[in-house]
């Protein structure tokens, strides 16, 4: 008996750290450890294939506050984090809201699966077809505009400063709604019935029952999409990326496209790592209050 | 899904039958007036979600006839189906790369499926089964991977695979793409196997099974729904991740679809009609997903969203 009660235990002790091993060394090697590297990168000046860092101590960090691209592309993905919240979060409750309302159940299935299939489409994809849309000779947007007699409007949406970081944002918003509408449509499945039921006896119209009782309902939720949202704006690099790299001049620039043209054009390895900090300590803000406010990491 | 919208049914047509019966016949007209607003607002509404489906679904609609139509129709007749239906520019696409490139991104995404779906669901169930404090230290280690974004790594990762030797190789998708799927996996599989009775374990352990048969006869065959969530999740993560795609490969050979189409656009140069019949291509797979699977991605996603 008593062996058997030992062998339990030394089973207990080698299979479970067997199985967890794995995932730890992949999420150290390929996670934590790159995030280190980079803080030390940060001090350095080095080149791809240079085989020596030489140490710069900050001043890599005081050149990223003096640099106007980066300021440039800090204000860019602010807009970008502005507009998304508007157009992805609070549009994306309203009509999340109204799918889910009794009047529209017939046709609700099928929309919500038509407003999420962008959703599923490779950036890539989406970002030519949106190439071919604000083309300023054949594109659907400016021959669309021409059709209803705006024709004076339409400009060369990519190629035209003022315009292309408005024309990335917007491609990101056509492809992001979806998404965003989906995970409020699974929050207000919860919430249950008889509130609304309360509250259609008391009288109450359908816009007091989504800010009374809808709103307050999916709180929690509101909040986790307003920050995935703004995470997201904050690190944002295939769709600039691939639409107009950063240009023309710098006026679509973001962060994370600003990082890989020092890193991987440039080859200034170490001021990229520098702007890769940045961008760590910009989202690791919203990151903490995240988990603070979800409370991940708690057994339910 | 389905399930709750059919409760909805029911619930909700209860009351408004009711109310149609008792409506008192004074009140009749000024409830037709409400009733006839109500009908004008809903249709409004109604025009404007259809609105909005348009503005989705056009431009994908776009994409597939456009794809069908020769450089010179895409040009003058944007708006029109094409007046000769040119199917083999799919076939063109096919031959002149696209189908390399899907292979790749087959291979890139199974594998990456196969490994996260194995190491993930092994360390769910030591995560899930035994309490010390360094199970909650290796799970917090574990839930903070969701924060790190590969963004901020790329730089690092770019070194620590050049000097694995790995750049430029499958391998450095699949081996960063698992470890960046591992937190959400984990995750979600781990909520699952604590919802599993200790009562079927116990009498497992009495009949004699081992550690490993019980993580594998018990826990994985009861999790079915919750895996194939995951392998939804991270087929659509592998099979659409650009970033990594684009600076761990260079090899025209290996990329996989979404890099690849960026070459396939700037050797084609005019070529549109190809260029879109290879961006359908790689848009079919997801869709497929979508419409087959919905339920599954939805779960996941969601609960992702909301622990992440």
């Amino acid at each position: 008996m008593k062996e058997g009660a030992g062998m339990i235990a030394k089973r207990n002790r080698i299979v479970p750290i067997l199985f967890l091993l794995p995932s730890l060394l992949f999420l150290g090697i390929f996670i934590y450890m790159p995030l280190v590297q980079n803080f030390y990168n940060s001090f350095f000046n080095f080149s791809v294939f240079s085989p020596t860092k030489e140490f710069i101590g900050f001043s890599a960090f005081e050149q990223l506050f003096s640099d106007k691209i980066v300021m440039t592309a800090l204000i860019n993905n602010i807009k970008y984090a502005v507009i998304s919240v508007v157009f992805q979060v609070a549009f994306a409750l309203v009509l999340a809201t109204i799918l889910e309302d009794k009047l529209f159940r017939r046709i609700a299935p099928l929309l919500r699966v038509v407003y999420f299939i962008p959703v599923m489409i490779s950036i890539s994809v989406i970002a030519l077809l949106f190439g071919f849309i604000y083309n300023p000779q054949m594109g659907l947007l400016n021959s669309f505009l021409e059709l209803i007699g705006l024709g004076n409007l339409a400009v060369p949406w990519l190629g035209n400063a003022t315009t292309s970081i408005y024309a990335v944002i917007a491609m990101s918003q056509w492809q992001s709604i979806g998404f965003i509408t989906m995970l409020f449509i699974v929050a207000i499945q919860k919430i249950p019935k008889e509130l609304y039921e309360a509250a259609e006896i008391d009288g109450a119209g359908k816009i007091r029952q989504f800010f009374n009782i809808t709103v307050p309902q999916v709180k929690e939720t509101l909040f986790v999409n307003m920050l995935i949202t703004i995470t997201g704006a904050m690190l944002v690099f295939n769709e600039p990326y691939i639409l107009t790299n950063g240009g023309p001049g710098t006026s679509s620039m973001t962060l994370s496209v600003y990082m890989y043209q020092q890193g991987f054009f440039k080859d200034n390895m170490g001021y990229a790592s520098a702007v890769a900090t940045l961008i760590f300590i910009v989202t690791a803000i919203f990151a903490l209050v995240q988990i603070k406010v979800s409370g991940t990491g708690k057994d339910e | 899904m389905t399930k709750t919208n059919e409760n909805i049914k029911v619930d909700m047509l209860a009351p408004e039958q009711q109310a149609k019966k008792e409506r008192p016949a004074k009140k009749a007209k000024t409830a037709m007036k409400t009733n006839l607003q109500g009908k004008v607002t809903k249709n409004m509404i109604l025009l404007g979600l259809l609105l909005f489906a348009f503005v989705i679904l056009y431009p994908l609609f776009w994409m597939v006839v456009s794809s069908l139509k020769s450089y010179d129709e895409i040009y003058s007749n944007v708006w029109g189906l094409p007046s000769v239906w040119h199917f083999e520019n799919y076939a063109t696409a096919w031959s002149m790369g696209i189908s390399g490139y899907f292979f790749n991104s087959l291979f890139v995404t199974v594998t990456t499926i196969v490994l996260v779906v194995m190491i993930g669901s092994m360390a769910a169930f030591t995560l899930s089964r035994y309490k010390s404090r360094w199970i909650d230290v290796a799970l917090i280690f574990t839930i903070g991977g969701i924060m790190m974004n590969p963004q901020v790594a790329l730089i690092p990762l770019f070194e620590l695979l050049t000097w694995l030797d790995l750049i430029n190789t499958h391998w450095a998708l699949i081996l960063t793409y698992v470890a960046y799927r591992l937190p959400l996996t984990i995750i979600l599989i781990r909520a699952f196997f604590l919802s599993i009775p200790k009562e079927l374990e116990e009498s497992a352990i009495i009949d004699g099974c081992s550690e490993f048969g019980i993580y594998a006869r018990i826990y994985l065959p009861l999790s079915i729904p919750i895996i194939v969530t995951t392998i939804v999740l991270t087929a659509y993560f592998a099979w659409n991740e650009f970033m990594f795609a684009t600076v761990f490969i260079d090899s025209d050979v290996l990329k996989t679809i979404p890099s690849g189409l960026m070459n396939f656009r700037d050797s084609l140069r005019t070529d549109w009609g190809v260029l879109l019949a290879g961006m359908v291509i790689a848009t079919i797979p997801m869709v497929v997903l979508l419409v087959f699977l919905q339920r599954y991605l939805v779960r996941g996603l969601s609960e992702g969203s909301v622990k992440g």
